[in-house]
């Protein structure tokens, strides 16, 4: 809980920085819509939805995808396209699309 | 701003708006002064509803739901050229590509069906083809490609009612289907490949297996020739596995420097001059080579390539402040003009001129694309590719993206089949749904 609050204070001295109109995490995880559907909510296709799916297992199975333990047809060709960081924040976003 | 002049007044614009019609928003507050206008707030006027335009507009009032969209496009229905092949194939009908501007509407977009004719730059001023103006303090524009005409002796721009290009969706498309479905039995089929650069590499290739899904059912003894007019084409070793696996020997492709490449057509006995020698065709698929939408061209927009160079990071044009390019007629580094690819960068534009309208930095995120191509109903490949800006450039992340297996399972092939299909129905809602 200390910790978790030192980070934030950290962040704030950071972001004396202009505040962002447009939430980086979304803006990431709005490239997975295309496949996954529009919220991530794909109905009726191949393609598995994503709307429902806490952000841990979006952060798992990224990963899994990109080292190679998991494999797909295509997820591992996109999964290697994202950071660590860039990964916690796209799931962040997609994980509260299920509340 | 006051300077602005307006062809319609703000007076008869309530007055029609008291009528009961449509006025769109763009229309009221260019009437009004801009002063008024909020940090963060203001007007965003989009040209084009095609896949980048659309998602634009779609993604603008997502992100700020305050700033007025307009969305210029002339058809009140749009033709998808992804999946307009299999439409060739007879895998689908048109009514299934065929997706209307009510979702916007509905995401609060004032889509106005209407033909730009031209743009004042300095003024960010719009003007309609009925002389209608609308102001803009932001302008995305995405007007797809146009055709060069007259690159080959016999070609120009009236041959595409007898010899279809079918490279952009809706009559072009059933004409195509038609003149395939009336083919005699144990005709030639010969498509004629653009050069580099055109939209969607392996769009032609994916035909030519659409094409041939239809012959081997209905047609068998017919075959198909590709002349092409450059060397190399996507996925090459995975079509050419497709075919064969698929088709046998029905579909043959010759290189630009095997004989592909062509001097003329005379269209009217349907014979091709090419390197190769004289080619009697049955049905003729010419596709022209491409530049950008000629609105881009118009705009001054263009450089000698006859494509728009933008910033890459934020799409904004390197010839005009305030004016976006993106999709087809944009020059985004190594990505490839596709629908996906015109979808990735409407939305990191659309976030970029959120921040810049309210005065924030711009904002970068990871652009990504996909090609998937039907060989068969059951059998597809796909091509992806994630990227991000270095040096000012957009450049593919090392290690990611690719093509799909080669000599994978048929189960694997047919997986992507139905991805491909999922793809279709996932976009095609993201952006119009
Ligand atoms: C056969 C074929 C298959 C394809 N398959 C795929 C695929 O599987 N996957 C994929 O990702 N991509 C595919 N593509 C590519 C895809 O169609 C294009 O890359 C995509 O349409 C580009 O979007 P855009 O917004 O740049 O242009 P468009 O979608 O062409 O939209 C441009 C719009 O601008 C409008 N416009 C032009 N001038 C004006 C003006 N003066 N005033 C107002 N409006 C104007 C036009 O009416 C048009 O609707 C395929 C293309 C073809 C030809
Ligand atoms: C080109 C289409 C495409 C894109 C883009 C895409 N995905 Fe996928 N995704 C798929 C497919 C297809 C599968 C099924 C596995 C496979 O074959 O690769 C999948 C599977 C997944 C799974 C596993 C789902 C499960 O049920 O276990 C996750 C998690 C996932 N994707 C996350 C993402 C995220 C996050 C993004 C955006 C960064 C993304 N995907 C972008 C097509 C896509």
């Amino acid at each position: 809980m200390i910790k978790r609050k030192l980070i934030v204070a950290g962040l704030l001295t950071i972001a004396a920085l202009p505040a962002s109109a447009v939430d980086r995490g979304e803006l990431l995880a709005n490239s997975c819509f295309s496949c996954h559907g529009y919220d991530g909510k794909a109905t009726g296709g191949a393609i598995p939805p994503l709307g429902e799916y806490p952000a841990s297992l979006i952060v798992s199975q990224m990963k899994a995808y990109r080292d190679g333990t998991r494999n797909g047809t295509i997820m591992n060709r996109h999964a290697r396209g994202y950071t660590d960081e860039e990964i916690e924040l796209l799931a962040k976003y997609i994980g509260k699309q299920g509340i | 701003m006051s300077q602005n002049k307006h062809s319609v007044s703000r007076r008869n614009l309530l007055r029609l708006s008291a009528a009961g019609l449509a006025v769109p928003s763009a229309l009221l507050s260019a009437a009004c002064s801009r002063e008024m206008t909020r940090k963060g707030e203001g007007e965003v006027v989009v040209i084009g509803g095609g896949f980048g335009g659309a998602a634009a507009a779609k993604y603008l009032k997502r992100y700020n739901p305050k700033i007025n969209v307009t969305l210029i496009e002339p058809k009140k229905a749009y033709v998808t050229c992804p999946a307009s092949n299999w439409v060739i194939g007879g895998l689908v009908e048109m009514e299934e590509i065929t997706h209307t501007y009510d979702g916007l509407k509905k995401h609060g977009v004032n889509v106005m069906h209407e033909v730009v004719s031209s743009v004042d730059p300095q003024k960010r001023v719009v003007t309609l083809s009925d002389g209608q103006k609308v102001n803009y303090d932001r302008l995305i524009v995405s007007p797809g490609i146009d055709f060069k005409w007259g690159v080959h002796e016999g070609v120009d721009e009236d041959v595409a009612n007898i010899i279809p290009h079918a490279w952009k969706a809706g009559d072009q498309t059933r004409l195509l289907r038609d003149q395939l479905r009336s083919m005699r039995q144990g005709g030639t089929f010969v498509m004629v490949a653009p050069p580099n650069p055109f939209r969607c590499p392996p769009g032609p290739y994916e035909r030519a297996g659409m094409v041939a899904h239809y012959l081997s059912k209905h047609n068998p003894t017919a075959n198909i020739l590709i002349l092409d007019q450059k060397n190399k084409f996507s996925k090459q070793a995975l079509f050419m596995e497709g075919w064969r696996n698929n088709y046998g020997q029905m579909i043959e492709w010759v290189a630009a420097m095997d004989g592909g490449t062509v001097f003329g057509i005379d269209v009217a006995n349907k014979i091709i001059d090419a390197d190769y020698g004289e080619v009697k065709a049955d049905v003729i698929n010419y596709i022209p080579a491409q530049k950008a939408g000629v609105l881009a061209d118009q705009m001054g927009l263009t450089d000698e390539s006859g494509f728009c160079p933008v910033n890459q990071q934020t799409f904004e044009s390197k010839v005009h402040h305030n004016i976006h390019v993106i999709g087809d007629a944009a020059m985004a580094g190594p990505m490839p003009k596709s629908g996906h690819s015109a979808v990735s960068q409407a939305k990191i534009c659309a976030a970029n001129v959120v921040q810049s309208l309210a005065e924030l930095d711009p904002i970068s995120a990871k652009n990504a694309n996909t090609c998937y191509s039907l060989i068969t109903p059951d059998y597809a490949i796909s091509v992806a590719a994630v990227y991000d800006v270095k040096d000012k450039q957009i450049v593919p992340v090392e290690g990611a993206g690719g093509v799909s297996r080669m000599n994978a399972s048929l189960q694997e092939y047919r997986m992507e089949a139905n991805y491909t299909r999922g793809w279709y129905k996932s976009i095609t809602d993201e952006v119009w749904g």
